[in-house]
């Protein structure tokens, strides 16, 4: 089975401002070293998939850089590889910018079009979960599906109706699809990870985009629901969504120092890879004191940690206390300093004794390079 | 192509015993998550030399897996590269090098396709950071046919190197393989560097001396400084080295990177260590965990108290284990209530619940007394020790032993386990 990858990597993440104050929500640091977009990446790669657009268009810079040339998983190929999709200005085209997800795949349906593949697989750019998706592939074979819709049961630690919500059928069939609704009817959301014939998809977006339709759920897919087999996979693993709030970013982060999390995403024998950094080992020094938290590589500790993530290259000076805290990459923390329920974006600075304090309900978020 | 690099890849490492029984010195681990040579590519692609040939001969598999194509040091190029040169057999050549100068010999026709100018020949072996122009400067500024890097030595351990003496422009006068008497302290860190022309004809012409053991030290050196007309230098190096051929320099030089300021500085963004290794999670450090002064790479889980230790990749330490003064290597597994102090645990090996490794009083070794010099205990690569068992000082549990292997839970100090 040939199938093109297509990464949403568009958005903005207002809602988890300022960590994408400047950088897009694809390119959100989680886990000590990764970033969101690694986890979709990794999985296509995983699933076989080796021919990946991703489509940016709010402050790509970030997440250019850590792409790369697709290098560091392996989609630096020859025949396919990795995409970067931006918008831009043509004669064809009169307006800058991606309207929506389905004109963003729309105008760059060249990618469509000169490929060889039969199918199409879209996912986001802000999902954390690991997935092999060949099953799910193989069950839309089998089925006869047209679309098949990624679905997963929500516990109450989610907000129902910060989701699309799905209603099927024994066969599996969806029958009805709220998008956020006020009154949640069940607890199937469907998780934005559409598998489907890339013929069919350029059919739909022929006939919607060039009249006005620019989402791709709301104006080219859920128009379609009663014409068209739409199927639930249900996904039972870790799934979260990076870009649902500050609070639920910080929750997401910390469920990594549950052990049962790490083995899910990081001990399987599909891999998460990310841009690839050659710094040291970290080093805990004599006066240093770690407890159940991250230490990526090249972080140099010599005061308390608790509960904490640390990301790469974060240096804690002697006397500094982090607890329920996320350092991101090259911040220090300086003598005395304490850092409790915050959040640091990177190359920050927390000056010697300075106190900051947030809640396990209402973490702090501070922005890049900022001097506390 | 101005400069190519040759680096000797093939030595055996004999005085790291089982640590290199199956794999070439170059390729023993170190520091967490480099393998020896990294160190000797990083300096290369850090001093801009982007053509590298590593001369491989003894147990290279690990290595070639390790170096692939060059890509973690950038030396996947389209010009020039990394080429890996092993023996070869040919129509009239002889088969595997005989001796250092003869492997170059054999790739003669390697670096004549570069046509450089000048030949850095370097060891696989050394843990050191070297910036190669400041060499090639002095080696030009010199107007030297060749230029030898040196380095001071305390003058008592002086009869363990090659020694120059030089005049007071640097030019060396004599050398001095391991003299029992040294004239000077001015060690020989085995890091040449050759006008190619001239060092082709030497070669060449070292290979037809039917008395040479075809070595760069022993031969080439001692040769050329004999000659008046040869202008060798020696170029004074006073960064950090380390030539890591013991068991005991080995464990040092690693324990002493958890140091606060080491001398051999990881951490210089200017001057980075490049590796190929696995990709993994951070590491990770449970609620009742301890760790002081230690290097914890990615990948590894710890719950129980590590004091003094360089770490690997995916390293385990369960609850109730101590790990103190030791190098634990990528994948080993030290399982709940075990206690290991001054003890080198290679990759992959599993050490059982309570076992208990480097306890007691240290006693020569049985196996080997020249390898095995006291103290630190060595558990080998793939090996399970069975929980319970006991270890003393300067043991030896072998490469691949499994638990039936284990004739009693207890092995004393010195002895050892195959």
């Amino acid at each position: 089975m040939r199938v093109l990858g297509i990464i949403l990597a568009g958005g903005m993440g207002g809602s988890i401002w300022p960590l994408t104050s400047k950088r897009a929500s694809a390119a959100v640091p989680v886990f000590g070293k990764y970033r969101a977009v690694d986890f979709t990446l990794s999985n296509m790669v995983n699933s076989g998939i080796t021919k990946v657009g991703i489509l940016t268009q709010y402050n790509p810079r970030s997440l250019m850089d850590h792409l790369g040339s697709g290098k560091d998983w392996d989609l630096d190929r020859r025949r396919g590889g990795l995409f970067v999709l931006q918008p831009y200005l043509s004669s064809g085209s009169d307006k800058m910018g991606y309207r929506g997800t389905a004109d963003a795949i729309f105008q760059n349906m060249t990618l469509l079009r000169r490929g060889d593949e039969d199918y199409v697989l879209i996912g986001s750019g802000d999902h954390i979960y690991n997935m092999n998706y060949s099953e799910m592939m193989k069950q839309h074979l089998a089925s006869g599906a047209d679309v098949t819709f990624v679905v997963k049961e929500l516990d109450n630690s989610y907000n129902l109706s910060d989701y699309g919500i799905v209603e099927i059928n024994e066969d599996g069939r969806i029958v009805g699809f709220e998008e956020k609704p006020k009154d949640p009817q069940t607890d199937l959301a469907s998780l934005g990870i559409y598998f489907m014939n890339k013929h069919l998809l350029m059919d739909l977006l022929y006939a919607t985009v060039p009249h006005g339709g620019y989402d791709l759920l709301l104006d080219v897919l859920l128009p379609n629901i009663r014409r068209f087999f739409f199927r639930a996979y249900r996904f039972g693993g870790y799934w979260r969504n990076v870009k649902k709030g500050v609070l639920e970013y910080y929750r997401t982060n910390m469920s990594v120092l549950d052990s049962r999390v790490r083995r899910e995403l990081f001990r399987s024998r599909n891999k998460i890879y990310t841009k690839l950094k050659d710094l040291p080992p970290p080093k805990v020094g004599a006066t240093g004191s770690v407890q159940n938290s991250i230490v990526a590589d090249g972080c140099i500790v010599n005061g308390i940690v608790r509960n904490s993530i640390l990301f790469r290259s974060v240096t804690v000076r002697a006397g500094a206390v982090i607890e329920d805290s996320i350092i991101f990459e090259g911040s220090s923390v300086e003598e005395g300093a304490h850092v409790i329920c915050s959040i640091v974006d990177k190359d920050s600075v927390v000056r010697a004794s300075k106190i900051v304090r947030g809640s396990r309900e209402h973490p702090l978020a501070f922005e890049k390079s900022s001097v506390l | 192509m101005n400069t190519v690099a040759l680096i000797l890849a093939g030595g055996q490492g004999t005085r790291l015993g089982i640590l290199t029984e199956d794999i070439a010195k170059p390729a023993v681990p170190f520091g967490g998550k480099y393998r020896i040579i990294d160190f000797t590519l990083s300096n290369c692609v850090n001093s801009g030399i982007y053509t590298v040939g590593v001369l491989t001969q003894y147990r290279p598999h690990v290595l070639i897996n390790h170096i692939g194509i060059g890509r973690p040091w950038d030396l996947d190029r389209k010009d020039g590269g990394l080429t890996i040169l092993p023996p070869f057999l040919g129509r009239k050549e002889s088969d595997w090098y005989s001796g250092t100068a003869n492997a170059v010999y054999q790739n003669i026709r390697y670096v004549d396709q570069y046509n450089p100018r000048y030949v850095l020949v370097l060891s696989g072996d050394h843990i050191y950071s070297m910036d190669y122009n400041e060499l090639l400067d002095y080696h030009i500024s010199k107007r030297a046919q060749g230029t030898v890097a040196c380095m001071e030595v305390p003058i008592n351990e002086a009869s363990r190197f090659g020694i120059m003496v030089t005049d007071a422009d640097g030019r060396i006068v004599e050398f001095q393989e391991k003299p029992k008497e040294p004239k000077s302290n001015l060690a020989s860190l085995g890091i040449y560097v050759f006008n190619w022309p001239f060092l082709r004809d030497v070669l060449i012409e070292d290979e037809e001396d039917p008395k040479s053991t075809h070595d760069f030290g022993r031969d080439i050196i001692t040769k050329l400084v004999s000659e008046n007309d040869v202008k060798l230098y020696a170029f004074r190096f006073d960064g950090y080295w380390k030539d890591v051929g013991t068991l005991e320099s080995y464990w040092e030089s690693n324990l002493e990177l958890t140091h606060p300021l080491p001398p051999l500085n990881l951490y210089d963004p200017n001057w980075r260590f490049y590796t190929h290794s696995e990709e993994m999670q951070p590491a990770y450090i449970g609620s009742k965990a301890s760790v002081v002064d230690s290097l914890v790479s990615e990948g590894a889980e710890i719950y129980g108290t590590v004091e003094n230790a360089v770490l690997f990749q995916g390293v385990f330490v369960e609850e109730g284990a101590v790990v103190r003064n030791s190098i634990i290597m990528t994948h080993a597994r030290i399982e709940r209530g075990a206690q290991i102090e001054d003890t080198i645990v290679c990759e992959r090996a599993v050490i059982g619940e309570d076992v208990k490794i480097g306890i007691g009083e240290d006693a020569p070794s049985k196996l080997d007394p020249k390898v095995y010099t006291g103290r630190i205990t060595v558990v080998g690569f793939d090996t399970v020790v069975p929980a319970g068992v006991s270890i003393g000082k300067n043991a030896v549990i072998g490469n691949g032993v499994r638990p039936e292997n284990f004739a009693s839970l207890t092995v004393e100090p010195g002895g050892f386990v195959l």
